[in-house]
C-alpha cells in the first residue's frame, strides 16, 4: 500500500500538532516549584555596562593601598596563604612595568615607574576567560560584570590561561585555614576551584558600591560606562587614561587615571 | 576433589559472614529521623513559618535551593516571594535559612544521613555555630 503526498502531509501534520502539545503536556507535570517569583533587590544598582576609574595619584601612601586591598579580601573570605605559588588574589598592587607592558617607555616619571598600580579583575567586554570556560561557570552578566559561579567550576584553569591580566586564581588547597577572620555573610571557596573579583555584584544587589571604591576615599570610582552623565564617564571625559593591553581587543572596563586631568593639574 | 570438607565448611561460612546484615536486618525498619527544629531563633518568632509550608518545604527544599542559586548568581536576583503569603525573603543559604535554622547538624545532618545524601554546601558556605537552647 502506498500513500499519496497529501497523505503524507496530514499524517506529518498532525504528528507534528501532537508532538508540540505533547511536550507541553510533560513540562506542565514536570513543574516542581511553587507559584512564587523572584525580584531584584528594591535598592539593586543596575547598569548596562559596570566600569571602574582608579586614580593612580589619589592613593598615595601603602597604609591606603592595604586598606582598599584589605576591605575587599576580608569580606570576600580570600584566604592569605603567605606564599607566591598558592596565592590567591582579587586585588593587588603590581609596578608600572607590569601592569601595562604594553606602552611601559623606558623614561617616565620616577613616581609613576615605581609607583604600585591597583590590579582586578578587568570585567572584560569580551571576556576570553568566558570564551574558553567549558561548563560556563564564568559567564558575561547582562550588566557587563564577569561572574563566577563556584558550583559549576571544575578547576580546569581554562581561564587562567586564558586571561591576560593574570587576575584568576586557583585554589590549590583548602583556603579555609588561611582565613583569619570569616565573614559569616559571605561563603568561602573550596579547594579546587579558581576565583576572582566579581566586581562586588553581592553588593550591588543590595544598593552598595563595591567595597574597594567605598575604602578609596575617592580614588575609584565606579558607575555606567554606557550612561554619558555618569561618574565614571565623567572622569573619563576630564583625564586622560590608561586601560591594560586594550591592544588585545578585550575590551577591558577598568580605567587607571595617570595624571594631568583637567580638574586637577 | 581435594580437601573438599574443608571448602565446603569455607564456603558456608564466608557466606553465613557475607550476609549476615541481611538476616540481622531482616523484619527491622530503620526508624525515620525527626529532626528537631528548635533554634533560639525560631523560639523566638511568634508565628513559626519558613519560606514555603513545611510539607512543602520537605519535598523540594532541594530544588528550591537550586533555583535560588541560579536567580542569584546568574540572573542577579535577590528576593522570593512566598507562595504561601507573600512576604519577600531574601535568597541566601547562609544568611536566611540558616540564621533562623542555625541546628545544622540537627536541622540537616540528621535526614542526610539517613537519606545517605551527601550535598557539599558547607565546603564553601559557611555553617553556623551550634548553639545550646
Amino acid at each position: 500500500m502506498s500513500i499519496n503526498r497529501r497523505e503524507f502531509l496530514k499524517i506529518a501534520g498532525a504528528s507534528t500538532l501532537f508532538g508540540l502539545t505533547g511536550t507541553a503536556a510533560v513540562e506542565e507535570i514536570l513543574k516542581t516549584s511553587a507559584d512564587a517569583s523572584v525580584l531584584k533587590g528594591a535598592d539593586a544598582l543596575s547598569a548596562k555596562r559596570w566600569a571602574m576609574t582608579i586614580d593612580v595619584n589619589k592613593i598615595r601612601s601603602k597604609e591606603e593601598y592595604e586598606k582598599i586591598i584589605h576591605a575587599c579580601h576580608s569580606i570576600h573570605n580570600v584566604p592569605d596563604i603567605g606564599n607566591q605559588k598558592d596565592e590567591v588574589k582579587w586585588i593587588w598592587e603590581e609596578e608600572y612595568e607590569n601592569s601595562f607592558p604594553g606602552v611601559s617607555d623606558e623614561f617616565v616619571p620616577a613616581h609613576i615607574m615605581h609607583k604600585p598600580f591597583l590590579l582586578l579583575c578587568n570585567h572584560c567586554a569580551k571576556p576570553p576567560c568566558v570564551r574558553v570556560c567549558p561548563t560556563k561557570a564564568t559567564f558575561k552578566r547582562p550588566d557587563g560584570i564577569v561572574a563566577m559561579d563556584y558550583h559549576r567550576c571544575i578547576g580546569c584553569r581554562f581561564c587562567m590561561a586564558a586571561c591576560p591580566f593574570g587576575a584568576r586564581s586557583f585554589n590549590w588547597r583548602d583556603p579555609r585555614p588561611f582565613i583569619k577572620e570569616e565573614n559569616k555573610e559571605f561563603p568561602t571557596r573550596m579547594k579546587g576551584v579558581v576565583e576572582k573579583c566579581t566586581f562586588c555584584s553581592e553588593r550591588l544587589a543590595r544598593g552598595q558600591k563595591p567595597a574597594c571604591v567605598e575604602a578609596s576615599g575617592g580614588a575609584l570610582v565606579f558607575g555606567d560606562l554606557e550612561d554619558p552623565n555618569s561618574e565614571v564617564r565623567h572622569v573619563l571625559s576630564t583625564h586622560y587614561t590608561l586601560r591594560r593591553k586594550p591592544e588585545l581587543g578585550t575590551g577591558p572596563s577598568v580605567y587607571y587615571v595617570i595624571g594631568g586631568g583637567t580638574e586637577h593639574a | 576433589m581435594y580437601n573438599g570438607g574443608k571448602i565446603i565448611v569455607g564456603l558456608i561460612i564466608f557466606v553465613g559472614l557475607f550476609t549476615f546484615p541481611i538476616f540481622y536486618n531482616m523484619g527491622k525498619t530503620a526508624e525515620a529521623p525527626k529532626p528537631n527544629i528548635d533554634t533560639p531563633e525560631i523560639n523566638k518568632m511568634e508565628k513559626k513559618q519558613c519560606v514555603e509550608s513545611k510539607e512543602w518545604m520537605k519535598a523540594n527544599h532541594m530544588q528550591m535551593l537550586d533555583q535560588w542559586r541560579d536567580s542569584v548568581l546568574r540572573d542577579g536576583n535577590l528576593e522570593y516571594v512566598s507562595s504561601t503569603d507573600g512576604k519577600k525573603y531574601i535568597m541566601s543559604l547562609q544568611n536566611t535559612c540558616m540564621r533562623c535554622h542555625s541546628n545544622k547538624k540537627e536541622f540537616c545532618d540528621k535526614c542526610h544521613t539517613y537519606a545517605n545524601v551527601t550535598p557539599y554546601c558547607w565546603t564553601c558556605h559557611i555553617a553556623p555555630k551550634e548553639k545550646e537552647i
